[in-house]
């Protein structure tokens, strides 16, 4: 019989770690080792995660494609699913739907520098392009995050940080908001478009990516444009509500763009030509 | 295949019908419920409903149910076990009276469903449907299925078309497949009709706008105000959406009982303000004439260009049920309108 494309993987939560207030990591396995042996994704993909009984929630798939054998998410209680989620415990069971959307090119960013720009919760989906590329380290030039929350307490992945802060071949700078320091704090302090100004990178040979709160992204283009980015190697995601995962339930579309089968990735470039209805 | 041109005397379709009532086949009509026309399913040609101009509602249900079950699931503190859909439990269904607008209409839902991932659930009910379309021989003012390349006698999407003449005889066109196997059932019933013209028995449906270059015309209208301008009565209740032949938008959610469960698709619609809303609270859809927008666009600009099918059959049901009298042969004629835009 032809395959039922909305029945999920049964996942099992085999780790759970707190990455900042509401902000929660799951490593997802397989309950059934051939489904697991057989799936494939690449970064920049989504997923509907859900818990049976309570409905399904769309994140991106914060773990990198280089590593086999689980997926994990990130996500931030917000609403029904997403707090269904929260009250679950390691060896839960929850349903993972998926690979959905388009991916970050990075096989084509060979041998160019890579500037990530990330602000609060859009830290998982850069995360994943940051550990595929870092796993084939070789491959690339220079590569340097800018990474930005409200509080010092907010940042998510903070062991991963500090793994970044020690590797030398990976350039790290984190900045909270005016006020959101600790008086430990040794980051940076100020808005992530301010930051990165300040550092200038080189737009030379440069793909920079940009995720994070709509407002951040609307004031990091001038920024990275002024640096001397083109809008083609400026890429960024966009996150439209959506259900389905793969254009039929109708609700994720700009223009006659779907997010989820022609999206999430974006370059600046292809955002321009669309309306904005994001 | 060729369409067969046949003549089906008015007393052979009612044997016709019996025929396949004998052999168990499960059949859907038209039948008279009160005020309304809705499709229901029948044990005696009798219970038919005759001089109707349409259903109130389309016969989308039969492929794409309002409420649909994707699987099921029961569970307890441990485990989770997932039933699969058993889509071999879908029955055949033989769906007669259906309009050629929304035999029409399977085409766009099709396109929509049968995208890559293909839909199995939808494909399915499709594969197991047959339909005995009515021409339409009477029309009123919401018609305007020739505004759009449809028509009152249109075959597509139809497996038989029946066209009742003056005596009440009726040319039956048949145009798939299908409904081969439906003549093959009682062949002695069918005569030759080769050559006969239904020309003369059809509604006559004016034209209510100039759909040339239609899908531009929408481009160029997007950032104007026609769509704001239009839908300042629009109350956002998306009964146009339901009773449409065409909208498959749809959400997923799950109902439980005790420890076991269903995942289902339910009916959506973008006229609704919830359809887009983020739970931050952004709504990239955030106004009426925004809402009203998509849905024109969808079904006139980003269905033709994307899937290369329109998202609209001109059925009219839309506008007839609409609480505000909202008419999207009037929003679309003041956007092909030249001296309006
Ligand atoms: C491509 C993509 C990737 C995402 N990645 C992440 C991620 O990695 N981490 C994370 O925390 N969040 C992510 N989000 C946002 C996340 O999907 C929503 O926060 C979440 O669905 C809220 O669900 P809820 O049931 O708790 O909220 P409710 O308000 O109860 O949800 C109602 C419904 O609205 C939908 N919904 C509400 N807000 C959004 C939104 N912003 N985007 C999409 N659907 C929404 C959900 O489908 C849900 O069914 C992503 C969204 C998209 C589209
Ligand atoms: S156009 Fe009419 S039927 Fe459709 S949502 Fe608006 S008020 Fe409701
Ligand atoms: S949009 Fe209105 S007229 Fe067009 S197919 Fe749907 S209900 Fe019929
Ligand atoms: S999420 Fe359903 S169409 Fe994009």
């Amino acid at each position: 019989m032809e395959q039922n494309i909305y029945l999920p993987y049964r996942m099992k939560i085999v780790k759970i770690t707190e990455e900042a207030p509401f902000v929660r990591t799951f490593r997802l396995e397989f309950i059934n080792p051939e489904e697991g042996e057989k799936f494939t994704f690449k970064t920049g993909q989504f997923a509907e995660y859900s818990v049976f009984g309570e409905g399904e929630s769309t994140f991106c798939i914060a773990s990198p494609h280089t590593r086999k054998g689980y997926v994990e998410c990130t996500f931030r209680q917000a609403g029904r699913v997403t707090t269904a989620l929260s009250n679950l415990e390691e060896g839960d069971l929850i349903g993972f739907r998926g690979p959905y959307g388009n991916i970050f090119p990075i096989d084509q960013w060979k041998d160019k520098n890579l500037v990530f720009i990330a602000g609060g919760i859009a830290l998982p989906p850069m995360r994943s392009v940051i550990w595929s590329c870092l796993d084939n380290r070789g491959n690339y030039k220079e590569i340097t995050v800018f990474y930005g929350a409200k509080t010092a307490n907010d940042l998510v992945y903070k062991h991963e940080l500090k793994e970044w802060e020690e590797r030398p071949d990976i350039k790290l700078y984190t900045t909270v908001d005016p006020g959101g320091e600790t008086p430990d704090w040794k980051g940076e302090v100020g808005f992530v478009p301010a930051i990165v100004d300040k550092f200038a990178p080189t737009a030379e040979n440069t793909i920079a990516i940009v995720c994070g709160p709509p407002v951040m992204i609307k004031n990091t283009f001038p920024v990275l444009k002024k640096l001397g980015f083109a809008d083609e190697n400026i890429y960024t995601t966009l996150e439209n509500r959506m259900k389905c995962g793969f254009g039929k339930c109708g609700r994720c579309n700009v223009g006659k763009t779907y997010v989820c089968k022609d999206g999430p990735v974006f370059t600046a470039a292809q955002l321009a030509e669309l309306p904005n209805e994001y | 295949m060729n369409t067969q041109i046949k003549i089906l005397k008015s007393a052979n379709y009612i044997k016709l019908l019996q025929k396949l009532f004998d052999h168990k086949k499960n059949i859907y009509g038209p039948v008279r419920q009160g005020k309304r026309i809705g499709y229901q399913k029948i044990n005696s040609a009798n219970e038919l409903a005759t001089d109707f101009i349409i259903p109130d509602m389309s016969a989308k249900s039969f492929v794409f149910p309002c409420i649909e079950k994707l699987f099921s699931f029961t569970k307890d503190k441990e485990n989770v076990e997932i039933q699969n859909l058993n889509l071999d439990n879908i029955p055949e269904k033989i769906i007669v009276g259906i309009r050629p607008c929304d035999a029409l209409g399977m085409k766009s839902l099709k396109a929509i469903f049968g995208r890559d991932p293909a839909d199995s659930i939808f494909q399915t009910r499709l594969e197991r449907t047959t339909f005995i379309g009515y021409a339409c021989n009477q029309a009123d003012d919401y018609c305007f299925c020739t505004s759009i390349n449809g028509g009152p006698g249109n075959t597509e999407g139809s497996d038989i078309l029946l066209t009742k003449t003056d005596s009440g005889d009726y040319i039956a066109e048949i145009i798939t497949p299908k409904g081969e196997s439906i003549v093959a059932s009682a062949p002695e019933l069918f005569e030759d009709g080769s050559g006969l013209d239904k020309q003369k028995y059809l509604a006559d449906v004016p034209k209510r706008f100039d759909d040339s270059n239609l899908e531009n015309k929408m481009k160029a209208a997007f950032d104007t105000n026609v769509f704001d301008e239009y839908a300042i009565r629009c109350i956002g209740c998306a009964a146009c959406a339901y009773v449409c032949p065409t909208c498959a938008c749809f959400d997923i959610q799950d109902r439980t009982k005790g420890s076991k469960g269903e995942r289902i698709r339910t009916w959506d619609s973008c006229g609704l303000k919830l359809f887009t809303l983020h739970t931050s609270g952004h709504n990239p859809r955030e106004t009426q004439g925004v809402r009203w927008r998509q849905r024109l666009m969808h079904k006139f600009s980003y269905m033709p260009e994307r899937l290369e099918v329109r998202g609209c059959v001109g059925c009219g049901r839309c506008s007839r049920r609409c609480p505000v009298d909202m008419n999207i042969a009037e929003s679309i004629n003041i956007i092909t309108d030249e001296n309006i835009i």
